[in-house]
């Protein structure tokens, strides 16, 4: 028996599967250290039963605070898919809820000074990746972003670097280098961050002990 | 490194492949599925756009959320409802039957597999449940997964799983009259640890194991996960399959004989090899209650709760969060300490057996004056088997109340919970701080029986007082042999 295949759930850009090689967009930044996953996405929210509309939790609170003006509201971030942090990024609970909040808004990695051990493996099952960068660049790349809102963003997995395309306003280049663990990279690269599609791959291997498996046939050894 | 026992040849049948990560992909035979940790799990499997592989290899139920008060649809619960209705929706879109409310097969996940003969011995079984361990009663391997496990398993029909050790925990002798499958698990784990199993699967054998009951041994297998071990099991015997005969999912015919020889053949041989093996004198096992907030934290009824100096010095710090969480004085017997509510349910004790020996001790008595004591059956079969029979009349002419049948106060996500610092005699598997619903509420685990005879003395009391023929034994704590 082979998996039926479904249409994916709409979205702006697809969640991530397979290798991840490379990740473009615009960016966003949320500025500041310790930032914990209760503020990413706040208890209430967690009372569900998919993780589907956790988007509108993202930075739920932090947001009403600020009326409008949070970056997760500013219209220039919208459909951003790059998130720009700094240390300690997603300390607090293990809620894979908070990962799940920022994918569901459109982030499809992070790039920040450090991150929680729990948050970074909940991002990286997910196919998200959490790159590292120096205090000095983590900050030029958020002043840039300020500068220019609608810089294209590109993130090279394989090099471990991440280029800001020339606009109109600020023509010219400019690169960072980042780092990444290098179990986590190469799972990310190779694609074996994602468990199930590994199961699944396996689907001639997975008729074969199907077929060999008594209860699965009327208990007629070798029948399949 | 174990060899020839059950564990080993089932993990053999059902591997598909080795993963680069290192872990091995197991077929999964049977996956049970429920309304708390399933609908993450079919979120992931939309968006990842997969199906459902063995839509035919998946069976769902509803047991967590519902009330055991009015089932009545919608819930007052909207959110109940919502994960209810979820639930609903998921099944009919992806094939999988569902035994829901009123459909006469619905309750807790791990009392109706049984029932309806899907748990069979030889079967791989995974459920988003931990207490999943019940269905080795069968000499199944069942282990409890979490959510984004259960996406893979409704995927892939597999697992990425990791082999475990086998440690065999031979029980001889014949248990006392009064004391039940429930006293032998909490006695096992108290002398154990419940971290002694991480690692593990259980392997429980010997003469004790081999004269329980089906139920019985679902009852000991159920709580071999609060010992630590992922898994537990009984080699199928003569016994499973007089169970099972006859069962709605059970093989027929000549397919029944056949699937009787293989059944046969998986049972661990005289020349099995064990990773470890413990033993324990049935004989010497009282009824067994906790004192504590761990299931380890068990003591016969007419012991007193342990003073630190009588505890090993790595269970101290525990005991003394315990002392104060649960206000027993250290050194004072646990026998006639007050409890303000009963539950007698749960996937560790809600079967037909287990009610039959509750309301043996209820009938002709009543329930203490301003106790709460309820009864909720683990399945709609449980509570129809028990109508028949008139153990609801028992109950209610005692003054128990008798409910819809649901997972209710052994974890009470539903409206069924202690208030404040209520202290319950429960029949359930957790004593776990805030576990029945109040962040301050108490829990004293024992058997059923036992729950019954603290709702009528109004205190934690030894049932062997309160049944014919007691046998005046009050031995001390029986000590494992390695
Ligand atoms: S009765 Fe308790 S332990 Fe059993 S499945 Fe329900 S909640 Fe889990």
């Amino acid at each position: 028996m082979s998996s039926s295949v479904q249409p994916g759930a709409a979205s702006p850009a697809p969640f991530p599967s397979g290798p991840i090689p490379s990740c473009r967009g615009r960016a966003v930044a949320v500025v500041g250290d310790d930032i914990d996953t209760d503020r990413i996405i706040p208890a209430r929210f967690l009372k569900c039963v998919s993780f589907e509309a956790l988007a509108a939790g993202a930075f739920a609170d932090d947001r009403r605070e600020l009326q409008g003006d949070h970056p997760f509201d500013r219209p220039q971030h919208q459909g951003a898919a790059i998130l720009l942090v700094n240390r300690n990024f997603g300390c607090g609970s293990s809620r894979e809820h908070a990962p799940q909040a920022l994918m569901r808004w459109g982030i499809r990695a992070l790039i920040g000074e450090s991150f929680s051990e729990i948050f970074f493996g909940n991002c990286l099952v997910m196919g998200i990746p959490c790159l590292t960068a120096s205090h000095a660049d983590a900050l030029a790349l958020q002043q840039a972003i300020a500068t220019d809102p609608a810089a294209e963003v590109v993130l090279e997995l394989e090099a471990l670097e991440v280029r800001l395309l020339g606009s109109v306003e600020s023509p010219g280049e400019r690169r960072w280098s980042l780092s990444l663990a290098q179990g986590p990279h190469r799972m990310l690269v190779t694609g074996q961050w994602d468990g199930t599609s590994q199961l699944v791959a396996q689907d001639e291997a997975l008729r074969r002990t199907a077929s060999r498996l008594p209860y699965l046939s009327s208990f007629v050894a070798g029948s399949s | 490194m174990s060899a020839g026992t059950l564990y080993d040849k089932v993990w053999e049948l059902h591997r598909v492949a080795e993963l680069p990560g290192g872990a091995t992909q197991l077929f999964i035979g049977l996956h049970l599925i429920h309304e708390v940790t399933s609908p993450q799990a079919f979120s992931a499997l939309r968006d990842l756009g997969l199906g459902v592989r063995h839509p035919e290899r998946t069976v769902a139920t509803v047991d967590h959320i519902v009330p055991t008060t009015s089932q009545a649809r919608p819930f007052a619960d909207p959110l109940a409802e919502e994960m209810l209705a979820t639930l609903e929706r998921n099944c009919a879109e992806h094939g999988i039957t569902l035994h829901g409310l009123g459909s006469g097969r619905q309750g807790i996940v791990h009392v109706i597999a049984p029932e309806l003969g899907l748990t069979q011995p030889g079967m791989t079984v995974a459920c988003g449940d931990s207490h999943t361990s019940t269905h080795g009663a069968f000499g199944a391997i069942a282990f409890g997964i979490g959510t984004s496990q259960v996406r893979d398993v409704l995927a892939s029909q597999s697992l990425a799983m990791n082999k475990l050790k086998v440690r065999r925990i031979r029980v001889e002798g014949a248990l006392q009259s009064g004391v039940a499958a429930k006293d032998l698990i909490l006695h096992i784990i108290r002398m154990l640890g419940v971290k002694a199993g991480v690692g593990y699967a259980y392997e429980f054998a010997g003469g004790t194991i081999e004269a329980l009951s089906m139920e019985e041994r679902m009852t000991l297998c159920n709580m071999a996960i609060e010992g630590g071990a992922r898994c537990g099991y009984v080699n199928p015997d003569a016994t499973t399959f007089a169970y099972l005969q006859g069962r709605p999912q059970a093989p027929v015919g000549e397919a029944w004989a056949r699937a009787v020889d293989w059944w046969r053949s998986l049972a661990s041989g005289a020349e099995a090899v064990f990773d470890d093996e413990v033993v324990f004198d049935a004989a010497l096992i009282a009824p067994t209650v906790t004192w504590g907030i761990t299931p380890a934290q068990g003591i016969g009824v007419n012991e007193t709760v342990p003073t630190a100096a009588q505890l090993e010095p790595d269970e101290r710090p525990i005991a003394e969060e315990a002392y104060r969480y649960m206000d027993l004085v250290p050194g004072a017997p646990i026998a006639g300490v007050p409890v303000d509510v009963c539950f007698i349910g749960s996937c560790t004790n809600g079967r037909l057996s287990d009610l039959r020996a509750a309301a043996a001790v209820a009938k002709g008595r009543q329930v203490a004056p301003g106790i709460k004591a309820f009864v909720v059956p683990g399945s709609e079969q449980v509570a129809a088997a028990a109508e028949a029979e008139g153990l609801d009349a028992v109950f209610r002419a005692a003054g128990f109340e008798w409910r819809e049948p649901g997972c209710s106060m052994c974890l009470a996500m539903n409206p069924d919970r202690l208030e404040g610092r209520q202290i319950s005699a429960s029949s359930s598997n957790r004593n776990f701080k805030g576990r029945q619903g109040s962040a301050s509420g108490r829990t004293l685990l024992m058997s059923p029986a036992m729950v019954a005879a603290a709702a009528v003395c109004g205190h934690v009391a030894d049932v062997r007082d309160l049944l014919p023929a007691t046998p005046a034994a009050s031995p001390s704590p029986a000590s494992p042999s390695r």
